[in-house]
């Protein structure tokens, strides 16, 4: 049979162009406006998951003060906090957005593969996320079983939304992982099949590559999350005992026989610790292409880059129950999990490595991107140092639970993926939108959210070496904290309160761009990837016009000795490189 | 959990193995013209070949996920083992019938032979549908000699895995019957043939999934 890759194919055979307005923004099976959808969607929940999480400050810092924050509600704010985080904002954004955006023009396709399929993902996941907001709404209100949704509390009278919340969020989560398993097969689909001629695998952007490998981790590891939530749905409705233990509750026996809380463990860490990489390695496949963008280097060990993507990716199924030294396990166990995650810990510090040697020399433009790109280098290094710590069982088990661990995973994978959100953001706004953005405002955004994230997170850590545990709704009275340890919490609450108001300017250069932000330059920051090479800004439906380009090198071809400009677009041929050229590019 | 992370490696091994083989010896760094067809998929496979096998990895670690889970929840104290109802073991025989005739119109439409391609559809659209019956039968069997998902962890395992067999076996209904309906009606005959081609793939894997299942829901 012979097949012509979409790539391959005739351009006028292959799409229509969407005639109304309906179909261009809303029913829209263009991945760039899919990409957009995405987006939007996934902010505006991290936006109310925000929120939470100041209420959440609020009660921390100043207990008693505020009558709307009840411990049950207060359950509810951290639970639907961490998860709208985690899951409908980061996942939503890093794949179905950036996945969605960069993967075609970065690949040099016209669309995703399945472009239907594609729009099917984005509403699917819209209806997960409204499933989600309903929760907020019905009577009990949305579940505070904390994001981990532990049995037996999740689903036992005493824990706030058992009756409605609880149910909503695994209904919300079953469809959710439905639709990133439609976007998920078009990315991989897409990044194996439909590349343009010349696109090799190691040529193309470590931010393909970061998107492939989180796409493969979440294809594989989601279903460990589906499985777990059914499971709990029939626990729940049906009362089966796959993870109830025998228990009475309230004095009254639910039917429970002898479940397993730990199993359920075992399968939500399965998933828990991948979604830790489905996250962060878009993130360092994103800083990557910034970092050697903005340095106008190459990128340092890009090969050594790649093996690392797929050593971290291999990896992350194997450290998972370092998230349950806590509940017991064999000591061999333990050691086998604390010394996975130490290996993973290898592959992770080259990655670092090659970051700051990719700024060495370079030249160096602190444009916004730019700053976000070495702020997250920061912050991820200050998380994965305190994650050796955590991996080691006889360090974890003392700052389990405590706010060392809250410090912990927010810089790692909230604060760190933020910061490249981002800056990703602002590096392709130019290119989605046409128009430029207000460096002023973006550069106060980055040092208000970098200085003030900070300002949260490394007191957290010392209150965590003092023993404060984490999901407290007040500390009551507890003699081996000083009074002073309310005084940072007080401290912590403030600067949470300024980052989250200083997002302000985020949506304020955003607005000022749409509406009165000069036009942008095609190629504004003189990048040598594809998706600046399109033929109109922001690119059309089909993305490059008649003809789709040819790669003829990597995307990293910066400050090349011997040509003129500091950068050669991918789609430019050997011999065709620009004016000033001398000799070989072999010299490198 | 060794059961999924067998499964896993294997499945992430012949992925990175494949990642692996095509980063090894090259300079990315050099601009040269690369071999006509690097840019194309292994085996120059099109998109929906690709595709289906992402997602029979997706249902794979599905699958292997109950079945780990199903070998831990086995070693607690309250479990009874269930006696599975005979009727299984002629499911199982219309199930490898559907498989066959599914392979059998197949070939026909890889020959290009039209003319079995009808019959050979609606035969294996019957005894999908009679093994999804004699499913339901079964459980009914069950439910009348006692036996409900909340008995026993054994009963509500055996409950939730062929339960979501049967799922996957809709699902795949779903694009038999489209592919018949196209058949039938005339359009699309070249997509009908890729149809039945996956078809047959999908078949034959959720009869692989059916005899693991069964072989461990017998042997315990």
């Amino acid at each position: 049979m012979s097949y012509v890759a979409i790539a391959d194919r005739d351009h006028e055979v292959e799409h229509h162009d969407p005639q109304t307005f309906i179909t261009k923004y809303i029913w829209s099976q263009d991945h760039k406006v899919i990409a957009v959808q995405y987006g939007m969607t996934a902010i505006f929940v991290g936006v109310i998951a925000l929120i939470l999480s100041a209420m959440m400050r609020l009660q921390l810092g100043f207990p008693d003060s505020f009558s709307f924050i009840t411990p049950e509600s207060y359950y509810q704010f951290i639970t639907m906090h961490g998860m709208i985080m985690v899951i409908y904002l980061l996942t939503a954004l890093f794949l179905g957005g950036f996945g969605n955006y960069l993967i075609p023009l970065m690949c040099g396709s016209r669309d995703m593969v399945f472009p239907y399929l594609n729009m099917l993902s984005y509403w699917v996941y819209l209806l997960s996320v409204i499933i989600l907001l309903i929760s907020f709404f019905v009577p009990g209100g949305s579940t505070g079983a904390g994001w981990t949704l532990y049995p037996p509390q999740a689903i036992m009278q005493g824990t706030p939304g058992v009756d409605w919340g609880i149910l909503l969020m695994l209904l919300s989560l079953a469809v959710f992982i439905v639709a990133f398993t439609m976007g998920g097969l078009n990315y991989v689909t897409t990044v194996l099949q439909a590349r343009c001629k010349g696109m090799t695998l190691m040529r193309m952007p470590l931010s393909v590559w970061g998107i492939f490998m989180a796409t493969v981790l979440g294809l594989l590891a989601f279903p460990a999350l589906l499985v777990s939530a059914i499971m709990m749905l029939l626990d729940q409705n049906l009362a089966t005992s796959f993870f109830m233990p025998a228990i009475s509750s309230m004095g009254a026996d639910p039917g429970y026989t002898g479940g397993s809380p730990i199993l359920f463990q075992h399968l939500f860490w399965f998933f828990g610790h991948p979604e830790v990489y489905i996250v962060a390695l878009p993130a360092f496949g994103i800083v990557s292409d910034l970092l050697s963008t903005h340095a106008r280097k190459n990128i340092f060990g890009y090969r050594m880059m790649v093996w690392a993507i797929i050593a971290i990716g291999g990896l992350s199924f194997v450290v998972w129950a370092h998230h349950m030294y806590v509940s017991g396990m064999h000591p061999y166990f333990g050691f086998f999990f604390a010394t996975t995650t130490l290996i993973i810990a290898v592959p992770t510090a080259i990655k670092v490595y090659n970051w700051v040697l990719t700024l060495w020399e370079g030249h160096i433009h602190l444009r916004v991107p730019m700053l976000f790109a070495i702020g997250f280098i920061f912050t991820f290094i200050h998380g994965g140092l305190t994650g050796l710590f955590l991996g080691n069982v006889t360090i974890d088990l003392p700052l389990s639970d405590t706010y060392f661990v809250v410090a912990h995973f927010h810089m790692v994978m909230g604060v760190s993926p933020i910061l490249v959100v981002f800056g990703a953001i602002y590096h392709w706004w130019p290119k989605i939108s046409g128009r430029m953005y207000s460096e002023t405002l973006g550069k106060w955004h980055f040092w208000m959210t970098f200085l003030g994230t900070y300002a949260i997170y490394l007191p957290m850590h010392y209150l965590g070496f003092q023993g404060v545990p984490r999901r407290y709704f007040a500390m009551g009275n507890t003699e081996f904290l000083p009074a002073s340890a309310q005084d940072l919490n007080a401290w912590i609450t403030m600067s949470a309160l300024f980052v989250a108001a200083s997002q302000i300017l985020f949506f304020a250069n955003i607005i000022w761009s749409l509406t009165r932000g000069p036009k942008a330059d095609p190629n504004p920051w003189g990048a040598t990837s594809l998706e600046w090479q399109t033929p109109d800004t922001p690119p059309k439906h089909g993305n490059w016009g008649h003809d789709l380009p040819e790669c003829h090198r990597w995307a990293y071809d910066y400050s090349v000795p011997g040509y003129a400009d500091d950068f050669i677009p991918q789609n430019v041929p050997p011999d065709e490189a620009p004016a000033g050229r001398q000799h070989d590019v072999d010299e490198h | 959990m060794e059961f999924i992370l067998v499964v896993l490696a294997v499945m992430l091994a012949i992925l990175l193995g494949w990642l692996l083989k095509q980063s090894f010896n090259t300079q990315p760094w050099v601009a040269e013209v690369v071999e006509e067809g690097a840019h194309r998929a292994p085996m120059n496979a099109n998109a929906k070949v690709i595709a289906l096998a992402a997602l029979l990895a997706v249902i794979t670690s599905f699958f292997a996920l109950i079945m780990s889970a199903y070998a831990l929840r086995m070693d607690l104290g309250d479990w009874a083992p269930l006696t599975e109802p005979q009727l299984l073991w002629i499911n199982s025989g219309v199930l490898v019938l559907a498989s066959i005739t599914f392979q059998w119109t197949r070939n026909a439409a890889m020959r290009g032979d039209a003319s079995k391609l009808r019959p050979g559809m609606i035969v294996t659209g019957v005894l999908t549908t009679a093994f999804l019956i004699g499913q339901f039968v079964a459980w009914r069997q069950l439910n009348a000699s006692g036996e409900y998902i909340t008995s026993n962890p054994a009963n509500a395992f055996f409950f939730f895995l062929t339960g979501a067999h049967a799922v996957h076996i809709l699902g795949g209904m779903y694009v038999w019957a489209r592919a018949t309906i196209r058949l039938f009606t005339g359009r699309g005959a070249q997509t009908v043939r890729q149809s039945i081609e996956l078809c047959t793939v999908y078949w034959h894997f959720l009869l692989l999934v059916w005899i693991v299942m069964f072989g461990l829901l017998l042997s315990t």
